[in-house]
């Protein structure tokens, strides 16, 4: 028996296979509880539209997203602070390809925002704003969903948008 | 905790191994990297080693040879599972284990294959169902003295053979429950040990070894894998005879035919003979050799890749005689843990001794 | 130093704690699909089985027969030397009953998936399922023959055999 030279995937058997068995049956799906610290973020997010971090006293810094413990001395976080919803585009991207690789008709804006004193910060979108206004070191600000539709999720953040602060 | 319990500090750790087990279980892939900053890696050298099941006793091997090659003077070992995100049950997570093309689409489950390695074992060697059950019984009464169990009980014999059917001849309480854990341990070079305690547990021996993918290859009654992983911790230790040379032995328990099947594959026992030493009460806390004195994975819970390694730091706090209610009596002075897992085809072993 | 265990961190939850929203979670469905490209010795493999039949691969060295199929001997790291048309009978070399499937759902009628060692290959055992057999019937030895799909329904898949069942009985 020899090695056979495939050059075409066409020439290859193929078999498919996902995360489930059998066609009507159940499939596989993940689930993730937030943790102590991501509990209450989210839940100040949803219930009272605010943005909250938890601070190390010992290393003066501030967490966001916040954590129960500091990453870097392990101490335990007690001490929560508002982090005002006014920040900097730290980087950016104009993605024009959905996960699949399609064109999207609208470019999606994602940006990396950072917040003064701050260490941490967001991955989210960008809105009312064209891309071609977007830029590095940018202010913007958060934008919240309305109340009753927050769930507590990430996307009750519904984008930064361009802000007018010093 | 692990640092708090040597008065250490983050400053004072070199390096960092993380173990943990299927990426499918979070469903988040390069989870080593998700974790690296709950571990205390934050700008560390890092690693994440993975070998299933048997992971938690190889990442403490992979931490010994982070310190035993001169590299590093400590390393901080932590293993985790979180296996509750996986939903409708974890089980499902295993799907993607198998040979894509001549097992998956039979839609194995991972209770499938252990079933068929335990009708094997009792096949070859004429061993009963009642015979194991009493491994279950002990575990987790061993389990009832520690803070972290799980599923701690007092359960008999007739409790075990008369659960529920999952697949025969494993039943419910043959089988160990799904868990979220973490274990962490301070590993330290000869001299910055000896700075940071006057009581230390020494690594003195470590294996592992795996056997072939094709699972027809192999014969399911008896973990040669396991054995060749031994004797090369055994080899490293300068332990003869393993039978009288070691005090307590952790054997994986993810079953309760499997701390028998590991045992002999430790060469604790001959082959087929370890329900004899269960039987006679050897392996009892209070036993000549206790097996799984911590309660083991049935007790305390399977964190798949935390397991191993909670098996190491109950064999830390038995040779120091700080292992409370569950302390085994007489002064152990060498223990062996074992982790098992892949699919049905890895052993990672470990000596360790004062 | 502290001796023991001390007090433990973390907040147990329950299934009901989550479905009754008493804490937050998201949700992450995949979609992802995969395509595997079977190999030469995969390849034959499951193309015999379209064929209704069973075949090994051959290492001339060790002289072990390598089943299922592949180009290569693990054991000698050598390229294998020919194939090995095996018969669709075989021993039961152990088997389980389960109760359960792949996401641990109770099922009422038991799986019996089975480790079958095929005639010819020296005692190497394949996966698979055996049929409507009476549970208390089942032992390690039975000795078992393979029912295949009609040949129009096979498709090259580990499942154009639909199960084994006892000789002389099927």
């Amino acid at each position: 028996m020899s090695a056979e030279k495939v050059t075409q995937l066409s020439q290859t058997k193929r078999m498919f296979g996902e995360l489930s068995f059998g066609p009507q049956d159940v499939k596989l799906y993940g689930q993730y509880t937030y943790g102590i610290a991501g509990e209450r973020f989210f839940r100040e997010i949803k219930d009272n539209g605010r943005i909250m971090g938890t601070r190390c006293q010992k290393c003066q810094l501030v967490y966001l997203p916040p954590r129960i413990y500091c990453e870097r001395c392990f101490a335990e976080l007690k001490e929560w602070v508002e982090v005002e919803g006014k920040g900097r585009v730290h980087s950016y991207t104009a993605v024009h390809v959905d996960l699949d690789g399609n064109r999207l008709n609208e470019p999606i804006l994602m940006a990396i925002v950072e917040f003064p004193g701050i260490y941490g910060g967001f991955v989210h979108k960008l809105g009312e704003i064209e891309p071609r206004d977007v830029r590095i070191g940018l202010k913007v600000e958060v934008v919240l969903k309305r109340e009753e539709e927050r769930e507590g999720s990430i996307l009750d953040i519904e984008y930064f948008k361009p802000g007018m602060f010093d | 905790m692990a640092l708090d319990s040597c008065g250490m500090t983050l400053d004072g750790i070199d390096c960092v191994v993380m173990g943990t087990a299927p990426d499918a279980f979070d469903m988040i892939h390069m989870k080593g990297e998700n974790l690296i900053d709950g571990a205390g890696a934050w700008r560390k050298p890092y690693m994440r080693g993975f070998v299933g099941g048997g992971t938690g006793v190889f990442v403490v091997d992979q931490g010994w040879y982070h310190v035993a090659s001169g590299l590093f003077d400590t390393c901080l070992v932590v293993a985790e599972e979180k296996m509750s995100s996986c939903l409708p049950h974890p089980q499902g997570a295993f799907i993607t284990i198998w040979d894509q093309f001549t097992e998956s689409p039979l839609g194995p489950s991972l209770l499938w294959m252990f079933a068929m390695e335990m009708t094997r074992y009792m096949h070859v060697h004429g061993i009963t169902e009642r015979e194991i059950a009493m491994v279950s019984v002990k575990n987790k009464k061993n389990a009832m003295d520690h803070p972290a169990a799980q599923l701690p009980a007092e359960i008999t014999v007739e409790d075990v053979l008369n659960s529920e059917v999952m697949a025969w001849p494993v039943k419910r309480l043959d089988v160990s429950p799904s868990s979220d854990g973490a274990v962490a341990l301070v590993l330290a070079a000869e001299p910055a040990a000896k700075r940071i305690t006057d009581k230390p547990v020494w690594i003195e021996g470590v294996g592992w070894c795996l056997d072939t993918f094709y699972i027809g290859h192999r014969d399911l009654y008896y973990p040669r894998y396991v054995e060749y992983a031994a004797r090369q911790a055994y080899e490293m230790a300068g332990i003869n005879e393993p039978s009288k040379e070691i005090d307590i032995a952790e054997p994986y328990d993810p079953f309760d035919y499997k701390e028998l099947h590991n045992a002999e594959g430790l060469l604790l026992c001959g082959k087929g003979e370890a329900p004899k030493l269960l039987a006679d009460g050897v392996t009892q806390r209070t036993g000549r050799q206790p097996w799984c004195p911590s309660g083991g994975a049935l007790g305390v819970g399977n964190a798949i890749a935390a397991t191993g390694t909670m098996k190491v730091a109950e064999l830390f706090w038995q040779l120091r005689g700080e292992a409370g209610k569950r302390q085994v009596p007489g002064k152990p002075r060498r223990g062996v843990a074992q982790a098992w897992g892949d699919e049905l085809q890895v052993g990672t072993v470990i000596v360790v001794g004062i | 130093m502290r001796n023991e265990v001390g007090e433990l961190p973390g907040v147990p939850l329950t299934e009901k704690d989550v479905l009754h929203k008493k804490v937050l979670s998201t949700e992450w469905d995949p979609k992802l699909k995969w395509a595997w490209d079977t190999g030469i010795g995969y390849g034959r493999y499951l193309n015999e089985l379209k064929k209704g039949r069973i075949v090994g691969s051959k290492c001339n060295k060790c002289k072990r027969v390598l089943l299922p199929a592949r180009a290569f001997c693990e054991l000698c790291f050598r390229q294998v030397d020919e194939w090995v048309h095996l018969k669709d009978t075989g021993t039961v070399n152990t088997f389980s009953i389960a109760y359960t499937d792949w996401v641990a759902r109770r099922i009422k009628e038991p799986r019996i998936p089975a480790m079958i060692e095929i005639d010819g290959s020296g005692g190497v055992a394949i996966l698979h399922l055996l049929g409507a057999v009476d549970p208390k019937q089942v032992r390690v030895g039975l000795r078992v023959k393979a029912v295949w799909k009609p040949e129009s329904q096979r498709e090259g898949a580990i499942t154009d055999i639909l199960h084994w069942l006892p000789m002389g009985e099927g």
